[in-house]
């Protein structure tokens, strides 16, 4: 029995894990949700694995019917979330019952959300997975975004009876902005720029362009210089890569990013900050600051464990320990 | 080709190892020698590789590696490399029909080079072309090594949709779509081989390193080889490449 039917599909509603690992030597693209943290927390918070797969909700929501009882979550932008009317609180699961409206009434802060819900929606893994690939058509729901009339089952049955409703503490809640500051690795090309160019891309504000999608955050500001042009033989691309083109406005690599490319690149976002990126809408601001690598893998690693912690709080005893 | 290889921090899990700065076949193949290296050694907490031109990226878990312990033990894949026999590269025996419907820019290939259309069917199929490298889109191979007899320029507009299975020249390049996309490519011909199929056990094709040889095909066999290939009953014909780059 489905669990919640899509009644309008939103702008672009599609089924991401944390994506397809083990085929990039072969040309195929991770996809994955562009906010992994938000998913994987939203995950937690329904009692999930984190990898399993959940809603991505871009700017403007659909509106569900909800076909079963079940435990949801609603995690990263805030798209004004209201249950039969009612507001929804981010970063809390909550319940549904049969015959629950879930409606997206409009963008206040952020850009991507995400409803991850109990037991996980059952769609087919594709090379291991259920991110849904755009341009390759293939994962999620038939390798398409979802469409009015769609019906998703849980993976799992589960007895929502003994599952409880979970908060992620204040500090697990970020909160998007309009301008936001990137921390960055240089590299691995950021010899392949003047170092004048290296200055204006960490000195400028830079605005996210309405060509932005899941592919690469384009963005438009002061032109990074590049020392004998922008293309290098092509190599391959890592998430958060900052591309420069001919053009010389940077293009941040994301989920949907092919895996290789021919234009110098002069950073790398760090993972804990992709979030920022991810929560980033067109015309929203960004400024990169450079950390060092091992600055950045001690920012990782604190990253990681609060992750851990925060499941380790709720998983003591499966999820079904009465709070 | 680099004495030692670069290692290059890519963000907080990518190391890049660039053995040099150039298109060769003696470079790639020490891309693939590092590949195959990473494969048969299992090292932990390593979650995949991109293997390309002249370089690789290794995508780490910084939870189980550090930088500079990871570029030791890297280095030490590095200096056994030499030791390292590697497997016969095979070459993959690819039908296409030149052409017509299926190559609509065969005449402007031909206009363009002075050569006659069998001319250049016959150079392009001459050629073993070495995968250098598999990415762009899925199942995508780089390929080097046609002859500059048959080079033409790109469209000077892109094509918005070309079908799965073109086969085309851009410049001194040669290659094959593997989905539908947009390109600016000349095409010259199609295959009915399926390059990419997303629910197979092995999704796709070819492997970098490895070695494809074009051969002609008419319409009606192009017909009879993709119903065949519908129904998985069309095995691509591949041979080891005795006295390739190995």
């Amino acid at each position: 029995m489905a669990l919640l039917r899509i009644i309008k599909p939103g702008l672009l509603t599609t089924i991401q894990d944390r994506g397809r690992f083990h085929y990039q030597k072969w040309g195929v693209p991770v996809a994955g949700a562009m906010d992994e943290y938000a998913l994987r927390v939203g995950n937690i918070l329904v009692g999930n694995h984190e990898n399993e797969g959940a809603l991505e909700i871009t700017l403007f929501g659909p509106e569900i019917e909800f076909l079963a009882p079940g435990l949801v979550a609603i995690t990263g932008a805030d798209l004004g979330a209201r249950l039969n009317d009612l507001d929804c609180a981010l970063w809390r699961s909550f319940r549904v019952r049969k015959g629950d409206i879930l409606q997206f009434t409009g963008l206040r802060s952020g850009c991507r959300a995400y409803l991850a819900v109990a037991g996980g929606f059952k769609i087919p893994e594709i090379m291991g997975s259920k991110s849904t690939y755009l341009r390759g058509s293939i994962g999620g729901m038939d390798g398409r975004a979802l469409r009015e009339g769609d019906e998703l089952e849980n993976e799992i049955q589960v007895n929502n009876i003994n599952l409880t409703v979970r908060e992620a503490p204040p500090a697990y809640r970020y909160k998007p902005a309009n301008s936001q500051v990137v921390r960055v690795i240089l590299g691995p090309q950021h010899d392949a720029f003047t170092q004048e160019g290296i200055m204006t891309f960490l000195d400028s504000e830079y605005k996210v362009a309405p060509e932005s999608d899941r592919m690469g955050c384009r963005l438009d500001g002061p032109a990074i210089r590049h020392k004998n042009g922008a293309d290098i033989i092509s190599d391959g691309i890592a998430m958060g890569s900052i591309q420069v083109p001919g053009n010389g406005k940077p293009i941040i690599m994301l989920a949907d990013r092919q895996t290789t490319g021919g234009y110098a690149k002069i950073a790398t976002v760090i993972t804990p900050d992709l979030w920022k990126i991810a929560q980033a809408k067109p015309g929203d601001s960004l400024r990169f600051t450079k950390v060092t690598l091992e600055q950045a893998h001690k920012i990782y690693r604190q990253y990681e464990n609060n992750i851990r912690i925060l499941a380790a709080k709720f998983n003591g005893a499966n999820g079904t320990r009465p709070e | 080709m680099y004495e030692r290889a670069k290692y290059l921090p890519a963000g907080d899990q990518g190391l890049v190892v660039e053995f040099g700065n150039d298109i060769s076949p003696e470079l790639n193949n020490k891309v693939r020698s590092f590949a195959f290296a990473l494969d048969c050694t299992g090292i932990p907490g390593l979650a995949e590789y991109i293997p390309t031109y002249r370089s690789i990226l290794v995508i780490y878990d910084p939870m189980v590696w550090k930088f500079e312990s990871l570029v030791t033990r890297l280095r030490e894949l590095e200096g056994s490399l030499a030791s390292m026999k590697l497997p016969q590269p095979r070459i993959y025996h690819i039908p296409v029909v030149y052409g017509g419907e299926f190559g609509p820019d065969l005449p402007f290939v031909c206009r363009y080079t002075g050569l006659t259309e069998e001319e250049v069917v016959e150079i392009h199929t001459t050629t073993k072309y070495l995968i250098y490298m598999l990415g762009f889109t899925p199942g995508f191979p780089y390929l080097g090594g046609m002859d500059d007899k048959i080079a033409a320029p790109r469209l000077d507009t892109p094509r918005t949709s070309i079908p799965a299975g073109s086969v085309g020249i851009a410049g001194r390049q040669t290659g094959i779509y593997p989905v539908e996309s947009p390109g600016g490519w000349r095409i010259i011909g199609c295959t009915p081989i399926k390059l990419f199929q997303p629910f197979n056990k092995r999704p796709v094709l070819f492997n970098a390193g490895d070695y494809i040889r074009f051969f002609e095909v008419t319409p009606g066999e192009y017909r009879r080889i993709a119903r065949a290939v519908e129904k998985g009953e069309y095995p691509v014909k591949v041979e080891d490449y005795i006295g390739g780059v190995g």
